[in-house]
């Protein structure tokens, strides 16, 4: 891994480690936060696997009343009959706060009080028919409601996941090991520093010690030489 | 205030009109795109789609699947099901975990 371009200096050491501190933190929460995210979003697939499978074939079974509807029923009839309907359904959204991924909560309205109120033409000149039809598929509303709720809420948890993950393997794989990396560099640097001065130092004493010893030699030699 | 709206072939859409879910008939996916669009700013929060017309635009579906709202839900038409909404569910744990592990 590369070291990054600083400055081999106390200060620039100070900094990095603070650095390496955050981002330790900030790698083992945003690790809790992915694995707390998975846990949800398994249990919601599951969910939404099993709803699905539900409306599907709530809708193909309706689909089949309606085909039959059809049949006996002429085009425009058909079109007279569903023309002007009774019910009008509207959704109250609420959001919930699922670790900082904001999921929608339907609630559903109905405006007319009475929920069985889905019938929208007289009974008069319409097959029976289109009634299992029209019954079917608002028995198979609530489950399509759910589903709507589940399947959003999987596919925006799945993105806060795959951002998440990425964010948890970028500090994991690149981040800290580059702080540690640089650490370590300047950390050696520093130590060569004081090493070298050390040396120069002893050098320096040495010679110093030299001279000195020299300068005592040629006095004494001098002293002698008098005598 | 939010409503429902159901958008695919009339035939397998029709039902709906009288469970107070505005339907959309649609064919083209031209036009489909067009009404998504259109539908999305005005007020749905729920939007039913065939699975056929949903395959067709698949990539507008894309350019809108991040935001927090419509949520558009791929259902089977009277053609029947093609297995769409199924595999996008199992995309949602592809993208999430890596590979799909929920059967």
């Amino acid at each position: 891994m590369a070291v990054m371009n600083v400055n081999p200096t106390r200060m620039e050491l100070t900094n990095l480690k603070r650095k390496l501190t955050t981002a330790r933190r900030g790698h083992k929460l945003l690790k809790d936060k992915r694995d707390e995210l998975m846990r949800r979003f398994l249990d919601l697939v599951r969910e939404n696997k099993q709803l699905r499978k539900q409306v599907e074939e709530g809708i193909s079974e309706a689909n089949r009343h309606m085909a039959v509807a059809r049949s006996v029923m002429s085009d425009s009839a058909l079109d007279v009959a569903l023309m002007m309907p009774t019910q009008e359904m509207s959704l109250e959204i609420e959001e919930k706060n699922v670790m900082s991924v904001m999921l929608p909560v339907f609630n559903t309205k109905l405006k007319t009080a009475d929920e069985n109120d889905i019938y929208s033409y007289g009974f008069a000149f319409t097959s029976a028919d289109l009634d299992d039809a029209v019954k079917s598929l608002s028995d198979i509303m609530p489950l399509m409601l759910r589903l709507a709720e589940v399947e959003k809420s999987c596919q925006l948890m799945s993105a806060e996941i795959e951002k998440t993950r990425r964010r948890v393997n970028a500090l994991e794989h690149v981040m800290i090991p580059r702080y540690e990396e640089t650490i370590k560099f300047i950390t050696m640097k520093l130590d060569e520093n004081e090493r070298s001065s050390t040396t120069r130092l002893m050098k320096v004493k040495s010679m110093m010690l030299e001279d000195a010893r020299q300068k005592a030699l040629a006095q004494d030699r001098e002293a002698a030489a008098q005598f | 205030m939010y409503k429902i709206a159901a958008m695919g072939d009339r035939d397998s859409i029709y039902g709906f009109a009288s469970l107070g879910v505005s339907i959309f008939p649609v064919d083209d996916s031209n036009e489909a795109v067009k009404t998504l669009r259109r539908i999305s700013e005005n007020g749905y929060a729920v939007i039913y789609i065939t699975e056929n017309l949903a395959q067709q635009i698949s990539a507008e579906l894309d350019r809108i699947k991040d935001n927090p709202l419509p949520a558009v839900i791929p259902i089977p038409g009277v053609s029947g099901n093609n297995g769409m909404g199924m595999k996008q569910v199992s995309r949602f744990v592809e993208r999430a975990v890596g590979s799909d592990i929920v059967k």
